[in-house]
C-alpha cells in the first residue's frame, strides 16, 4: 500500500512529489506518457507571473504570488533557467488606459510587488521595438521567464532521487474510494494508497467526478504558438502583454531563458483534450495579433509551432485540497495559467497539508539541491576547454544549431528519470531544439539513444511508443 | 594560440576544392576543420549519379566525386581536422574550435574560407499545421537514414517540395519499396532541375502536382496522412481543392538555407536575397581575409559549379595572404526585372579574372526570353532563352577587357527581356 499516489507528472504533480519526498512516505506518481513533462507543461509561455491578472481572493492570486516569490530561489536550487526580465501589459489605444490603472490596483490589492504605470514614451524607451499604437503600459519588474520542462524535470528528479517511484506509460483507468484506502486501476494493474492526488490537468475532472459528488467541468484551452530562432530572441527584452480578456492573458511575445522569441498563445475551448494540433486559423491570429504589440514579427525565422492545452475549470480558479465528501482525496485541478508559476506554491500548499494530515515524519537525508545537464552553449570558452580535458565527450557536438555534446546526451539518458526518447532528449539537453529542428542531429541521437538504451535505433521513438522514426528495409526481412 | 596561414571552415566539396586550389597557388600552410567523422560533407550520402560532368567529364555518384578530391588533399598532405566543430569566428580572424583529443583549439589565420554548406528548412518554416507526429523528415535527413545508417524512414510516402533532394530521394524510396505517392509543390514550377523530375519522378510515374501544398498533417504519434490542396495565385490554399492522402512519413524538400550563424558571429554582412554574404569579384566578403563559397555563399544545383567557385576563393586567399588583392573602387552588378541576385555583387575590374562568372536565379519561369547585360546604359548581351527557371542557376561571364575599354563604368545591369 501508497500512501500517496499522484495522478500526473506534470509540473504540478512532480512539485507536488517533491515537497512530499522530504517526508518518510511510499509515494508512486503515475502518467500515462513515456516521460515526465508530457502534456500541458511541455507546451506553456514558460512565463513566471507576476499577478496582477489573478482576481483578488482568488486561488489562482495566492498560488501565483507564492510561486512567483519562490521561483528565484527554487530555480538556483534546482539549476533551472529563469530570469526575472519582467513583464509589461500594453494599453493599445487611450481608451484602454483606464483598463492599465484597474489592473494595476488588482496588481497593487493582491501584493504584486514595484507595479509601475508607463507612458508611451517610457515604455518605447524600455522597448524600442513595441509598436507604434502603444498608448501606455503596466510595468511589472517581478515578471520572469522559466524553462517549463526543466521546471517539471528538476522537481520530478529531485522526488525520484529521494524515493518517489514514477510509474510512467501506466494510464490510470478507474479510481475506487474504499474505508481507509484508494484502490488505482491502471493498464498496469492495480494500486492501492492511503492518500490519492489528482494533478491531472486536463483530465482531473475525470478522476475527481469519479470520487466526489461535487463535480467539476474541465475544458481543455487550446493555445498555439511560434517560436523563432534565436537570432531574432532580442526583439523584445521583457514579456509584452496585452490587456488581458475573458478568455485570458492574450497574445504575448517573449524572449525565452534559452535566447528564442516565443509568440502566442491563441485561446479556443476544444472538446478533444488530446487535440494539440496547431491550426493555420490560430497561427495566423497569434501573428496578427502580435503585430499589435511590436512593429514586426520576423516571420522568416519561425523554426517550430505548437500547441498546448489550458485545463480550465468552468468556474474560472484553481481548485486545490481535500475534497469535502472524500477524505484523502486532494484535487490540484483546473491548473491553468498561471500554473506553471503556482506549480511550486501548490506543491508546497498541497505537500504540507498533506505531509500534516498523515503525521509524516521528515527524512534526515534529504537530497534538495540538483544539478542541471551541463549547458555547454552557455559556457566560455575558458570553461569549455576545462570540461572537454575533463570530459573528451563535451568536445563531440551532436545538434550544431544548439551545440550539444555527446557528454550531455549521455547525462540525459543516464540520470535520475532519463530520458527514453528524442523528445525527452531534446527538452533535458535542447538537441533537436534549433533552427534545423532535428534535421542533422536526430539520426545521431537516435543512435545514441540505441546505443545506451541497449536498443535498435527502430525502438527508438519521437515521445510515445507508436512514433517510432524508422522501419527496416524490406530487404532486410528476405 | 596555433597560427595558419588560411584556415577553412567544412571539409565538404567546397573546402576541399579550395584547399586544393589554395595548395597549387602556392600557400601550404592551410588546415580544414570539418565537423563530421569523413571529408566529403553531403556528398558522402548522395550515392546517386550525375556528379561530375563539369569537372570531369564523366558521370559519378556524390561519394565517388568527393573521393576525388579528398585523395588530392591526403596526396598533398593538407592538414585537416574531423569531428572538429567551430564555434566562434572572431572578425580578426581567430577560429575557435572543439574536439574530443584537441579540446578547445583556437587558430590565428591570416585568411578564412567559410564553407559550411546549407541546411535544409524545415517544417517550422512553412508553418504547416497539425499534430507534431514522429514521421516528418526533412529529405536530406530521411536521404541519410537510407543511404548512411540504413534505415527507412517510412512505407508510403508524401513529399512537399520539389527541390533536387525530394525528387531523388522519391526514386530512391520507390526503389527500396516505399510507395511514393506525390510530389506537391506550392509554386506552379519545379524547385528542382528538369533532368531530375524526369529522371527520378516521370520514369516511376511518381505525380508531380505542382500548385499544390500540404494544409496539414494528421496523426498524434506517427504521421497518418496529410491533407493536400491546391493553391490559388497568391499561393492561398482553395478549400473546395482539399484532399486527404494517407501516408506515413510525410518528406520537406522546401528548400535550403546557407548556414551562416558562424559569418554572423564574425560580422559578415549577409544578402538577403541568398542568406550568404555579400562577396565580390575575388569571393572576398564583407571582412577583409574572409572568403566564402559554395552553397554556404548561395545554393547551388550543380557540385561542379561549387568546386570552381572555391578554387577560386582559394586563389584569392592565398592573393590575400600575399597582399595581392587591391582594394579601391568596384563596380556594382545591379540585378533587375526578374533576376533574383548575382553573385558576386560587386567587381573590381583591378582584381578581376581575365573572365568572371556571375551566377544567379531568375524569380519566376520565362519562356523565350532574354538575358540582358548592360554597362552602365549600353547594352553588351542579349542571349535569347528558351526557359528561365528558378530551379535552374544560370550564369553569364564577364570579360576583363570590358573594364579596360570603360574606365568610367559605374555599373553592371544584368535583367531578364521580354524582347
Amino acid at each position: 500500500m501508497y500512501d500517496i499516489i499522484i495522478i500526473g507528472a506534470g509540473v504540478v504533480g512532480s512539485s507536488i512529489a517533491r515537497v512530499l519526498s522530504k517526508y518518510k512516505l511510499k509515494i508512486a506518481v503515475l502518467d500515462k506518457e513515456v516521460d515526465i513533462c508530457e502534456q500541458t507543461s511541455k507546451a506553456n509561455s514558460g512565463i513566471v507571473h507576476s499577478g496582477y491578472d489573478a482576481h483578488v481572493g482568488s486561488m489562482k492570486a495566492k498560488m501565483n504570488l507564492r510561486g512567483s516569490k519562490m521561483m528565484e530561489k527554487l530555480c538556483q536550487e534546482l539549476d533551472v533557467p529563469y530570469r526575472r526580465n519582467g513583464s509589461m501589459v500594453l494599453a493599445l489605444s487611450l481608451e484602454d488606459l483606464p483598463k492599465l490603472a484597474i489592473l494595476k490596483t488588482q496588481g497593487d490589492t493582491n501584493g504584486v510587488e514595484g507595479l509601475r504605470i508607463l507612458t508611451r514614451d517610457e515604455a518605447i524607451k524600455m522597448e524600442p521595438n513595441l509598436s507604434n499604437e502603444v498608448a501606455g503600459a503596466l510595468f511589472a519588474p517581478t515578471g520572469g521567464i522559466v524553462d517549463p520542462f526543466k521546471l517539471t524535470i528538476a522537481a520530478a528528479e529531485i522526488a525520484f532521487q529521494n524515493g518517489v517511484e514514477f510509474k510512467l506509460k501506466t494510464k490510470v483507468i478507474d479510481v475506487e474510494k474504499h474505508d481507509d484506502h484508494f484502490v488505482v486501476f491502471t493498464d498496469k494493474g492495480e494500486l492501492i494508497t492511503k492518500v490519492l492526488v489528482n494533478a491531472a490537468g486536463v483530465y482531473a475532472d475525470d478522476f475527481n467526478n469519479q470520487l466526489s459528488a461535487h463535480k467539476l467541468k474541465i475544458t481543455p484551452r487550446k493555445g498555439e504558438y511560434c517560436l523563432f530562432d534565436k537570432q531574432v530572441g532580442n526583439l523584445v527584452d521583457k514579456t509584452i502583454f496585452q490587456l488581458p480578456t475573458n478568455l485570458g492573458k492574450g497574445v504575448l511575445v517573449t524572449p525565452t531563458p534559452d535566447g528564442n522569441l516565443l509568440v502566442g498563445p491563441t485561446a479556443n475551448d476544444i472538446i478533444d483534450k488530446d487535440d494539440i494540433s496547431t491550426t493555420a486559423e490560430g497561427l495566423k491570429s497569434v501573428v496578427d495579433r502580435a503585430k499589435k504589440s511590436v512593429k514586426q514579427i520576423p516571420m522568416g525565422f519561425v523554426i517550430t509551432a505548437f500547441a498546448g492545452l489550458r485545463a480550465t475549470e468552468q468556474n474560472g480558479d484553481f481548485v486545490i485540497g481535500e475534497a469535502a465528501d472524500v477524505p484523502n482525496f486532494y484535487n490540484a485541478a483546473g491548473i491553468e495559467s498561471p500554473g506553471l508559476t503556482s506549480a511550486p506554491a501548490i506543491g508546497e500548499y498541497l505537500g504540507e497539508m498533506i505531509s500534516q494530515k498523515l503525521h509524516a515524519v521528515a527524512k534526515s537525508d534529504y537530497v534538495k539541491i540538483r544539478k542541471d545537464t551541463v549547458r555547454f552553449e552557455s559556457l566560455s570558452l575558458a570553461e569549455k576547454a576545462a570540461i572537454i580535458k575533463e570530459n573528451p565527450e563535451y568536445g563531440k557536438i551532436i545538434c550544431r544549431c544548439e551545440l550539444v555534446t555527446l557528454a550531455q546526451i549521455k547525462d540525459a539518458i543516464h540520470r535520475p528519470l532519463g530520458a527514453t526518447t528524442l523528445d525527452g532528449i531534446k527538452r533535458r539537453t535542447r538537441a533537436g531544439a534549433g533552427r534545423c529542428q532535428a534535421g542533422f542531429c536526430s539520426p545521431r541521437v537516435i543512435e545514441i539513444l540505441a546505443k545506451e538504451l541497449h536498443l535498435d535505433p527502430r525502438e527508438i521513438a519521437k515521445n510515445d511508443n507508436n512514433s517510432v522514426m524508422l522501419i527496416e528495409f524490406d530487404k532486410d526481412s528476405l | 594560440m596555433i597560427n595558419h596561414d588560411i584556415v577553412i571552415i567544412g571539409g565538404g566539396p567546397a573546402g576541399l576544392a579550395a584547399a586544393i586550389s589554395c595548395y597549387e597557388n602556392g600557400n601550404q600552410d592551410i588546415i580544414i576543420l570539418e565537423r563530421d567523422n569523413s571529408l566529403g560533407g553531403i556528398l558522402n550520402q548522395c550515392i546517386h549519379n550525375g556528379f561530375g560532368l563539369h569537372t570531369f567529364k564523366e558521370e559519378l555518384t556524390g561519394p565517388e566525386y568527393a573521393a576525388r578530391y579528398v585523395a588530392k588533399v591526403q596526396s598533398l598532405g593538407i592538414d585537416y581536422r574531423l569531428n572538429t566543430m567551430v564555434i566562434d569566428i572572431s572578425k580578426d580572424k581567430v577560429v575557435s574550435s572543439i574536439n574530443e583529443t584537441d579540446g578547445l583549439m583556437q587558430i590565428q589565420a591570416k585568411a578564412i574560407i567559410l564553407t559550411m554548406g546549407c541546411r535544409e528548412r524545415s517544417r517550422g518554416a512553412l508553418n504547416i499545421p497539425g499534430y507534431r507526429p514522429a514521421g516528418i523528415f526533412s529529405a536530406g535527413t530521411a536521404q541519410r537514414y537510407v543511404n548512411i545508417e540504413g534505415y527507412m524512414p517510412g512505407r508510403q510516402i508524401v513529399i512537399l517540395g520539389s527541390g533536387d533532394i525530394g525528387l531523388i530521394m522519391a526514386r530512391r524510396l520507390t526503389l527500396e519499396g516505399a510507395l511514393v505517392k506525390m510530389v506537391c509543390e506550392i509554386m506552379p514550377y519545379s524547385g528542382g532541375l528538369k533532368r531530375n523530375i524526369v529522371q527520378c519522378l516521370d520514369d516511376y510515374n511518381i505525380p508531380l502536382r505542382l500548385n499544390h501544398t500540404v494544409t496539414k498533417i494528421f496523426g498524434k504519434e506517427r504521421v497518418t496522412g496529410v491533407m493536400v490542396s491546391e493553391v490559388d495565385a497568391f499561393r492561398q490554399p482553395i478549400p473546395s481543392t482539399e484532399e486527404y492522402v494517407e501516408c506515413d512519413t510525410l518528406l520537406l524538400s522546401v528548400g535550403l538555407i546557407p548556414e551562416n550563424e558562424l559569418s554572423r558571429k564574425a560580422e559578415v554582412a549577409i544578402n538577403q536575397k541568398t542568406q550568404g554574404p555579400e562577396v565580390d569579384e575575388s569571393l572576398s566578403t564583407s571582412i577583409p581575409g574572409i572568403f566564402a563559397a559554395g552553397n554556404v555563399l548561395h545554393v547551388h544545383d550543380l557540385v561542379d559549379y561549387v568546386s570552381m567557385e572555391a578554387a577560386l576563393a582559394g586563389k584569392n586567399a592565398v592573393k590575400y595572404v600575399q597582399d595581392l588583392l587591391k582594394t579601391g573602387l568596384s563596380i556594382v552588378i545591379e540585378s533587375k526585372n526578374g533576376v533574383r541576385y548575382t553573385v558576386p555583387g560587386t567587381i573590381n575590374p583591378d582584381n578581376a579574372e581575365d573572365i568572371t562568372v556571375v551566377r544567379f536565379r531568375t524569380s519566376d519561369v520565362y519562356r523565350d526570353a532574354y538575358l540582358s547585360v548592360y554597362l552602365d546604359d549600353e547594352r553588351v548581351m542579349h542571349l535569347k532563352k528558351r526557359i528561365l527557371t528558378p530551379g535552374e542557376m544560370e550564369q553569364i561571364v564577364i570579360p576583363k577587357k570590358w573594364f579596360a575599354e570603360r574606365p568610367n563604368l559605374k555599373k553592371i545591369t544584368i535583367m531578364v527581356e521580354k524582347e
